[in-house]
């Protein structure tokens, strides 16, 4: 299925937004997950499932400063 | 408060705009700025601040220059290595413009010193170089009530954002804690490049300007992403999470807290 993941559009397989992320190597401790411009909980990454044309933003942490 | 025939020439090229004008530029002589670090973002930062001419800017840091520090901290100089940060700093900013107030805080930001500190600016800009003090802005400007311009740098990124407590989306509306020690790198073990300080700080500088003149749309519910690489910059719709423990609607965080200091054992 096509989905928008940072403002790219990408072919997708996978049932949650938690699939998305380890399929990308992606720690999900390490980001901020938006679906369809709403924040989601780090504890509904797991039970949130993927749509057809959803609109993701995965938001890591930028800390530097110095 | 009038300005002379001086002030008049050094900011003719402000008072030329009709945003600003001579009303605007009183605006920015009598405005109290706050900010956090003196180091690669608020080097620029407070250089532009001070020539815009702002009344007051206010630095907090505990560090003295060292030699690292150099590549991107622009405010300090090569003879300024080992001398304290805030000091170096408040000489620059005077010797660009004295019509600046410079007041020296040094000192780390802690739960214990922030609220009474930051009550006493009109907005504050967040240039540190680590998590637990950025949450802790993000928390002190909510409990004060003070608009936060946000940056950070890493690598060849780095990201701005605006907040105006309880009217906008916070740094916890999007990030509700900081990362696990030791998952996410800081410039310090990741590396920088250096001229993004001067970017992001810079466009920190500019929404804290305008701000002060109420000039324009200011950069809430939104993340400003830069990516140097590429040279392009997204923008990430933002907006308050109900959910936040900090501004939603059912907080868990009721008051100032440090988070923990990092760990320095960043993965890549």
């Amino acid at each position: 299925m096509l989905v928008k993941i940072n403002g790219k559009s990408e072919e997708v397989q996978g049932a949650t937004v938690l699939d998305l992320l380890k399929a990308r190597n992606i720690d999900p401790h390490m980001v901020a997950v938006e679906l369809n411009a709403r924040m989601l909980e780090g504890d509904h990454l797991a039970t949130t499932p993927v749509k057809e044309g959803d609109q993701l933003e995965f938001l890591f942490y930028m800390g530097g400063g110095r | 408060m009038d300005f002379t025939d001086e002030q008049i020439t050094r900011y003719s090229r402000h008072i030329l705009l009709p945003e600003v004008g001579g009303k605007g530029q009183k605006k920015i002589a009598k405005s109290r700025i706050l900010i956090v670090g003196a180091g690669g973002l608020g080097s620029p930062a407070a250089l532009y601040l001070a020539a815009a001419g702002v009344g007051t800017i206010g630095i907090i840091d505990s560090d003295v220059v060292d030699l690292s520090n150099l590549q991107r901290q622009v405010i300090h100089h090569t003879r300024d290595l080992a001398r304290s940060k805030v000091l170096s700093a408040k000489e620059k900013i005077q010797a660009l413009n004295p019509d600046v107030t410079v007041v020296m805080h040094e000192d780390r930001l802690t739960s214990r010193n922030a609220l009474e500190l930051i009550r006493g600016y009109d907005l504050v800009l967040d240039g540190a170089d680590n998590f637990p003090t950025k949450f802790l802005c993000n928390d002190a400007c909510y409990f004060a009530d003070k608009p936060l311009v946000h940056g950070a740098i890493l690598r060849f990124e780095g990201r701005v954002t605006t907040i105006i407590p309880g009217k906008s989306a916070c740094y916890r509306c999007v990030f509700k804690n900081p990362p696990p020690p030791g998952l996410v790198a800081s410039c310090q073990e990741a590396g920088v490049l250096g001229v993004l300080a001067g970017i992001i700080g810079t466009i920190q500088a500019t929404e804290a300007l305008k701000l002060v003149l109420g000039v324009g749309r200011p950069l809430t519910d939104r993340l400003l992403d830069f990516d140097a690489r590429r040279t392009a910059f997204r923008e990430i719709k933002t907006k308050k999470n109900p959910n936040c423990p900090l501004c939603g609607e059912h907080p868990t965080i009721t008051e100032l807290f440090d988070h923990e200091p990092e760990t320095c054992a960043a993965k890549s």
